[in-house]
């Protein structure tokens, strides 16, 4: 039985579907990557698990399971948790993510208190252990230190140090790197790989470098415009995308490398509030678009080695299965 | 729209749309702040043609009718709307034409506050060197005491009466003027189009009043409003406390000292004149809070 | 943190200074003789005059009267009272803590009150509890004070006679005066009753006296915290599966607090001229109605000292909402 199952999941804002029957699974010890463009709906989905969602926002699903507890039908009380402990989340903008009026041992100790009900010097004790796990030097003196006396990259390594407090089963990472010196993002990104290892953790990774996915990730799923549109594992999406999306980011990206995904090769943007056409949503994108495309929208098929929401799925060369 | 002409007079340019409707159209959508001008209007006429509206005099004494209540409660009659006060006034005659009394009193202090506190303001933008340290100094001093407190000071110096009321009030807002026109001035001052006003030779004077000043409007305009407000109560918190408007004018503070000992028998002469004062304070800061919106989004939050 | 203060106190003398030199200069505009408005209509003959001006120094320069002025009033010499003959310094200093009992508590009613009311308005924002609250604030901070303690008193002493209409505790009890807040001194007497009476008449001036201060203590949290609220770190806190009143009243409440702290500060102004007001409505004896009999009696020297002593109060107090806002923002207190 997978760590977390969601089924369905969608979240509205008014008459705008931000997030639209978003489906996966993620194994214990797995490391799932989530792709996509800004604006794509990722963040949404994690903060809509998360219930993070206030109104006028509404979320809903068929179903939101997590190690076994239903999510979907919990009470916020019960929620609440499960949310700190054992499902984590870090952002990307880690130093505005510090409350710059308490120091970082306050912080942290917040989270050992409120669910491990640690307190005093146990729970100092284990902040401690905490800031050494994130690699952070002279980890005592940092307890006291306020946020803004913290670089950004030893920010991001106090919310991590946080995220994983009460050895949650499951870590959100959403764009933990982003806002990063490149030198210090490698490093980030080697901590919490290292540390997913050695508690078993399951990992969502949010970002847009697919050099991270392809180096760490053992699955990944595609979304577009609020929706999945592929799902894979690693190796495989590399090098046979069934999703003429997914296939449009990889060529967009020289030689697979770094850098955000600015998709060269799809002219026009992803579909806003009001311009979402009625069949696929990449139809008036995709260069291999049929009338179907236009008119119908596609459901999640199965392919080879995952699921791709298109009619004419890539084949193993690369082109639409029309032809 | 941004470059709709804001610093080029709008009647050499007919055919942009009018800045005054451009005004009204986002001013609208605030209805508190409408509703709130539209009372205003009301009072400014109800004011002006006071002696034509009032049923009575304002000083006539009605000697067989000393405290009538008003029309709609038990004992009143339709011959004194709002009921008389302890001599026999028509309650309702009073607070017209004391409306007259407060829009003066207000109106006339921000302008004596206003000129002077703009022109004080754009001098020590101008000049950031010891003149405009030295103005900046003496607002802080005046700022160091409360309106009210700094107002009843002046009076006490100068004696009670309406026209050293006026000239208290004045001299009590001036700091926030001046504080504002620096403020703005002092950012327009870096802008190009001053700069290059400042190249073609335009003199200190006209840099002053015809380039600076016009685009630090918005906020002034606002003050005033709010200044307007604070005018109308602190005068009449003066004649509350005997150093205002002297009896028999119908100030509405004043008309609320003598007030003071009918609590037990008589609310109507409480009641009416504090609504007087509140309504109209309260209509003329909604129209701040709106005119602040409408005029300059920038200033939203402060 | 100490340089923090003296660069703070740096500021302030200045203005002190500048308070001395109005509050000399105040007595000077008067127009006409201070010896003449003092005798008043009586005949007055030359050498009671002469003796006079030099009895208070009025024969000196100017420079000299402001210098001996100076120097005497930092020994806590204000000159006496030409009604009561008494150092305005020490009548100032008995009718303090009448001010200041009244002012803490108005100050209490305006901060519990208002924070309550500004937080519940952003937290339900846009909803009809919000425009309620934020109408009555607004309808608040247009209140003439004034006429708001007469409609209390009509309501509550006339119609309802739940409360006394004037003064600060009821004649029966004789309650000598230690601290000289009438709170605690009403306890330590141990008189029955006279705790209760002192609370009563305390209830209405307070909320008089508080009502400006309520609005806009109101207004400021409720802007202060929608601003907080949309802060990333209030969405970590949330993450961490805190309970909604936690994240609210810890983690936003904390940072929306120090503009509030710096609007607190500022309504000691407001406080000191509404207690003017207030004072006169009910009664109280405290420097406000001080200032005012001292103003109808032409008693300038007191006149002239009151001024310069709240002056001085609110320019200490706003100097201590300086160092407590340094306090509790760690950010202004490391800078530099």
């Amino acid at each position: 039985m997978s760590l977390l199952h969601i089924q369905n999941l969608s979240v509205s804002f008014g008459a705008f579907r931000a997030v639209n029957h978003v489906s996966f699974d993620v194994n214990r010890g797995e490391i799932l990557g989530i792709v996509g463009e800004s604006g794509s709906g990722k963040s949404v989905t994690m903060l809509a698990l998360m219930g993070l969602i206030d109104a006028p926002g509404v979320v809903s699903a068929d179903a939101l399971g997590f190690d076994g507890q239903d999510l979907l039908h919990a009470s916020n009380a019960q929620k609440r948790k499960i949310i700190g402990r054992d499902v984590a989340m870090i952002f990307q903008d880690a130093l505005s993510s510090l409350n710059p009026a308490y120091t970082v041992g306050a912080q942290l100790m917040e989270t050992l208190k409120l669910h491990l009900k640690l307190s005093g010097a146990a729970a100092k004790k284990r902040a401690l252990d905490l800031l050494d796990m994130v690699e952070i030097p002279d980890a005592r003196a940092r307890l006291a230190a306020y946020p803004h006396q913290l670089s950004g990259g030893m920010s991001q390594r106090v919310m991590i140090a946080m995220a994983i407090a009460c050895n949650p089963k499951l870590l959100i990472a959403d764009e933990p790197t982003t806002a990063l010196d490149v030198t210090v993002q490698a490093q980030i990104m080697a901590l919490l790989v290292n540390l997913q290892k050695q508690n078993d953790m399951g990992l969502i990774l949010i970002t847009h470098d697919l050099a991270v996915i392809a180096e760490v990730a053992h699955r990944v799923a595609v979304m577009y415009a609020g929706e999945v549109v592929e799902t894979s594992p690693v190796p495989d999406i590399f090098n046979t995308p069934r999703h003429p999306y997914t296939q449009a980011l990889l060529t967009s990206i020289p030689e697979h490398s770094k850098g955000a995904a600015r998709l060269a090769t799809l002219p026009g943007v992803v579909p806003g509030q009001y311009d979402r056409p009625r069949g696929c949503l990449l139809s008036p994108r995709c260069p291999y678009v049929q009338p179907r495309c236009v008119d119908e929208h596609p459901d999640l098929y199965t392919t080879p080695g995952g699921t791709a929401r298109c009619f004419f799925a890539l084949d193993d060369g690369g082109r639409p299965s029309h032809g | 729209m941004a470059e709709s002409a804001k610093p080029v007079p709008a009647d050499l340019l007919p055919a942009y749309p009018s800045p005054l409707r451009e005004f009204w159209l986002s001013f609208r959508v605030n209805r508190g702040a409408t509703v709130a001008l539209f009372y205003f209007i009301l009072l400014v006429v109800a004011a002006l043609f006071a002696p034509l509206i009032a049923p009575h005099l304002p000083a006539e004494q009605f000697r067989d009718a000393l405290l009538a209540p008003p029309a709609w409660s038990e004992g009143g009659s339709w011959q004194f709307i709002l009921g008389t006060d302890e001599v026999g006034r028509d309650i309702l005659s009073r607070l017209l034409h004391g409306a007259r009394l407060s829009l003066m009193i207000g109106s006339v202090s921000v302008l004596l506050s206003l000129i002077p506190g703009v022109a004080l303001g754009l001098v020590a933008a101008f000049y950031p060197g010891a003149v405009g340290t030295a103005i900046m100094r003496v607002m802080d001093i005046m700022l160091a005491l409360p309106s009210l407190l700094l107002a009843i000071a002046i009076v006490a110096v100068l004696g009670p009466g309406l026209g050293n009321t006026v000239l208290a009030i004045a001299i009590v807002g001036l700091p926030s003027y001046v504080r504002l026109a620096r403020g703005s001035a002092m950012t327009e001052l870096h802008r190009d189009y001053v700069v290059a006003s400042r190249l073609a030779g335009a003199s200190q004077l006209r840099l002053m009043f015809n380039t600076v000043l016009p685009n630090c409007m918005a906020p002034l305009i606002v003050q005033a409003t709010l200044g307007f407000s604070s005018a109308i109560l602190d005068a009449a918190a003066l004649g509350f406390l005997g150093l205002g408007a002297p009896p028999p004018l119908p100030e509405w503070g004043t008309m609320l000292a003598t007030a003071r000992d009918y609590i037990q028998s008589a609310w109507w002469v409480v009641t009416m004149p504090g609504l007087a004062i509140l309504i109209t304070v309260l209509a003329l800061n909604l129209m701040g809070d709106g005119l602040r919106d409408a005029l300059d989004p920038k200033l939203k939050k402060g | 943190m100490f340089t923090f203060i003296l660069r703070r106190l740096a500021v302030v003398i200045p203005t002190f200074l500048g308070i001395t030199l109005l509050a000399f200069a105040l007595i000077h505009m008067i127009p006409g003789d201070p010896v003449l408005i003092m005798v008043g209509e009586r005949k007055l003959d030359p050498e009671f005059y002469k003796a006079a001006m030099a009895r208070l120094g009025l024969d000196q320069p100017l420079y000299l009267q402001y210098w001996h002025y100076l120097t005497g009033m930092l020994h806590g010499d204000l000159g006496q009272s030409i009604v009561t003959q008494e150092p305005v310094m020490s009548e100032f200093l008995k009718l303090f803590p009448a001010t200041l009992e009244l002012s803490i508590c108005a100050m209490l009613f305006a901060t519990v009150f208002g924070l309550a009311a500004g937080i519940v308005a952003a937290t339900r924002r846009g909803t009809v509890l919000d425009h309620t609250v934020m109408g009555a604030a607004l309808t608040g901070y247009s209140m003439p004070i004034f006429w708001w303690g007469l409609i209390l008193i009509i309501f509550f002493s006339v119609n309802l006679g739940w409360t006394p209409v004037s003064g600060r505790i009821d004649l029966q009890y004789d309650i000598a005066p230690r601290t000289g807040l009438m709170l605690i001194d009403t306890l330590l007497s141990g008189e029955e009753g006279a705790f209760k009476s002192a609370v009563m008449h305390l209830i209405l001036p307070s909320i008089v006296l508080g009502t400006i201060p309520l609005a806009v203590i109101a207004r400021m949290t409720r802007s202060s915290m929608l601003e907080v609220l949309r802060e990333d770190y209030i969405r970590t806190a949330r993450a961490k599966g805190l309970s909604r009143t936690r994240v609210v009243l810890v983690h936003a409440l904390r940072n929306a607090l120090m503009p509030v702290v710096t609007v607190i500060g500022l309504q000691v102004g407001t406080l000191l001229a509404g207690a003017v007001l207030t004072e006169t409505i009910f009664s109280w004896p405290g420097i406000g109605k001080w200032l005012i009999d001292s103003i109808s009696r032409r008693d300038y020297p007191v006149v002239q000292g009151g001024i310069l002593l709240v002056a001085t109060l609110i320019i200490v107090v706003n100097l201590l909402v300086d160092v407590l806002y340094g306090v509790i923002n760690p950010r202004i207190r490391h800078a530099r």
